[in-house]
């Protein structure tokens, strides 16, 4: 674990400097862009566009859930777009037998797909980016053809409990936003206070020394895997229900948001550090980043693109340099 | 005895994935090429044969920068927006002339590549995010410059697409001709050397006192530039500039062409021959599944199975 509290010899000034910026620069960023953008825009602090950015983050949040967990293990999972998209379909598809099978089926393939993954990278020992690569092409293949080459769209009977889920509101917010919330109150705690937790900071740390100590490093690896998968599924599901239809042509290109989002988030690429809340203020921070990019409205998506790989390598560059400074003092 | 016996079936039974690991793709160009001429119909002739190699082309052309890369021991995933970054460049400096607007689309491909190879050379960034971020600004950048499908009529550009030497299309001969030159590139000169022992390790590499830095840039310049003249090409074979969808998933077919040919992932080695064989058996497996009226949603399933293969059998070899 390289959490700077843990050296021995005690943090330096500078140590400590960079370590809040690396846990709170997404937070101030993203206190800073909200700032301006209601000061620039009448139309950003509505109740609406509020309420649609904290829906349409909710999707994207449970599927940075799961990235984080594998991100932290030091590995990468680049599949979740595709399982997003097929869970939804599943989904909708299964809507029509009840919430339970709507609720159940997107999940068991996609936790089975993410179950693969695992094992083909913890036990067989390939490389994760190119085994989830093989699984987000397998997945997209398996989504067509099971909508005649994604010419049929399901759709979820709109008075069903299912379409409650996504459509539903609790105290005027979302219920996608309270279930999101609940499985990232979850998904800290099991990370920060379980013992399995504990041994993801620790493959990701140093799987050598992992497995000296005695974590079980495969088992480790297919379960974060396997969660990736069923987070992936379940925002799939979750998003159908809101859209009431299984949409064919969504999630590409998702999982570049998920990996940006938590790497956004202070969450290192190489493993061994990260928080769950930093993901998630990473998802705020690039739909904040969209929604004031469609409120400029003269700029078109096109540039949303530009500016989220912009952002994305700057943070890159901020993290390597902060992470080379600790390693050097 | 016994243990004499077991050693040689461990010696034959490593001697027969060693021998699979090397030549199984053209093993496998060969069994497609066989059950295609058995059972598809139309499948023996020039005309069809010509068709299979001008669209596996392109592909090749991306997967020989992407054997680079992978040889350095990294990755290049940005390949497909330099494809649609280059079709943008080349439809807006077309007024000017078309050797003119050839030149800038190349250029702003290796352009991505400098980027790319600061970022992962000075930097330290990872290869696949660092060209992560370049494939996201990279596909925005080709689209601010270009919004949307444009016509391209031009007839440099058309006899570039279309025409022939021999019967054999330009697309196909200048594809033979970059393999040939990047395959020279890795065998005989410094720049491959050097390369292939940063990809075998780098710490190694650098304290041989190689110039590291320059030659990671030097190498995804090379994978961009590459992919920019395939993104030239194929606007020339469609007549058309179509940043949306031009080289989409094309980082994967040039990923598993590499890894089918025999490249490993973990670098240090670079196989051009098996690479271009990688990329047609994609194109066949592509071919016969469509042909057999099979929808191509199965090609993809095919393909990630491919994939799998491919890397498990080097991972049995390397565990040696």
């Amino acid at each position: 674990m390289k959490k700077p509290e843990d050296e021995p010899t005690g943090p330096t000034r500078s140590e400590r400097l960079s370590a809040l910026a690396q846990q709170h620069g997404a937070l101030v960023t993203l206190l800073v862009a909200v700032t301006a953008a209601s000061l620039s825009f009448d139309t950003f602090l509505t109740g609406d566009n509020l309420e649609n950015m904290a829906v349409s983050s909710a999707f994207l949040a449970v599927v940075a859930l799961g990235m984080t967990f594998v991100i932290i293990t030091g590995g990468i999972d680049l599949s979740v777009g595709s399982l997003f998209a097929l869970g939804g379909v599943l989904a909708a598809w299964g809507s029509q037998y009840g919430t339970a099978v709507a609720l159940l089926l997107p999940l068991a393939v996609c936790g089975l797909i993410g179950l693969v993954n695992g094992l083909l990278i913890a036990r067989s020992r390939l490389a994760p980016f190119i085994v989830t690569l093989a699984a987000m092409l397998g997945a997209r293949g398996i989504l067509l053809s099971i909508t005649d080459e994604g010419s049929k769209t399901y759709l979820v009977d709109k008075d069903s409990f299912f379409a409650t889920l996504g459509q539903g509101k609790v105290l005027g917010v979302g219920a996608p936003v309270w279930i999101t919330l609940a499985l990232f109150v979850a998904g800290a705690v099991v990370l920060r206070r379980s013992r399995f937790g504990q041994y993801v900071y620790a493959v990701g740390g140093n799987e050598d020394a992992a497995a000296l100590m005695g974590a079980p490093v495969a088992r480790t690896k297919v379960t974060v895997y396997t969660l990736s998968g069923l987070c992936a599924g379940l925002a799939g599901a979750l998003n159908a229900a809101w859209l009431v239809s299984g949409v064919t042509i969504l999630g590409s290109g998702m999982e570049l948001e998920a990996i940006s989002a938590v790497v956004i988030g202070g969450t290192l690429l190489t493993g061994g550090f990260g928080f769950i809340s930093g993901s998630l203020v990473g998802v705020l921070l690039l739909k904040v980043i969209q929604n004031v990019i469609n409120q400029i409205g003269s700029l078109d998506s096109a540039y949303q693109q530009v500016v989220s790989g912009a952002f994305l390598a700057l943070v890159v560059i901020a993290q390597t340099w902060l992470g080379r400074r600790r390693r050097v003092l | 005895m016994t243990d004499l016996a077991l050693g040689a079936k461990a010696a034959d039974r490593e001697r027969t994935l060693r021998f699979l690991q090397n030549y199984g793709v053209y093993l496998g160009v060969a069994v497609l090429l066989i059950l295609n001429i058995a059972l598809t119909p139309h499948f023996l002739s020039a005309e069809n044969f010509r068709t299979q190699a001008v669209q596996v082309a392109p592909v090749l052309i991306v997967a020989l920068g992407m054997a680079l890369a992978i040889g350095s021991e990294g990755v290049d995933l940005s390949v497909g927006s330099v494809m649609a970054l280059s079709t943008s460049l080349l439809s807006l400096y077309l007024g000017y002339g078309t050797w003119i607007a050839l030149v800038v689309a190349v250029i702003g491909g290796a352009a991505i590549g400098i980027a790319n190879g600061s970022l992962i050379a000075f930097i330290g960034v990872q290869p696949i995010v660092a060209t992560l971020a370049l494939m996201v600004a990279g596909r925005g950048l080709a689209l601010v410059l270009l919004p949307q499908l444009k016509d391209v009529r031009d007839p440099t550009m058309a006899s570039l697409g279309s025409g022939a030497i021999l019967g054999i299309p330009y697309l196909v001969l200048i594809a033979a001709a970059l393999a040939l030159l990047v395959a020279f590139v890795v065998r005989r000169t410094t720049f491959g050397r050097q390369l292939l022992a940063i990809g075998d390790s780098r710490p190694a590499a650098r304290l041989a006192g190689l110039p590291v830095r320059r030659v990671l840039i030097l190498v995804y310049v090379c994978s961009g530039a590459l992919a920019a003249i395939a993104g030239v090409l194929a606007t020339a074979r469609l007549t058309a500039s179509d940043p949306t969808s031009l080289g989409n998933l094309m980082e994967l077919s040039a990923i598993t062409a590499v890894v089918v040919g025999g490249t490993p992932l973990s670098g240090g080695r670079v196989r051009i021959g098996g690479t271009v064989a990688g990329a047609v058996l994609i194109q066949l497996l592509t071919a016969t599944l469509i042909k057999h009226d099979l929808p191509p949603s199965w090609t993809q399933i095919a393909q990630a199975v491919v994939i799998i293969l491919a890397v498990y059998a080097a991972r049995e070899r390397g565990k040696r």
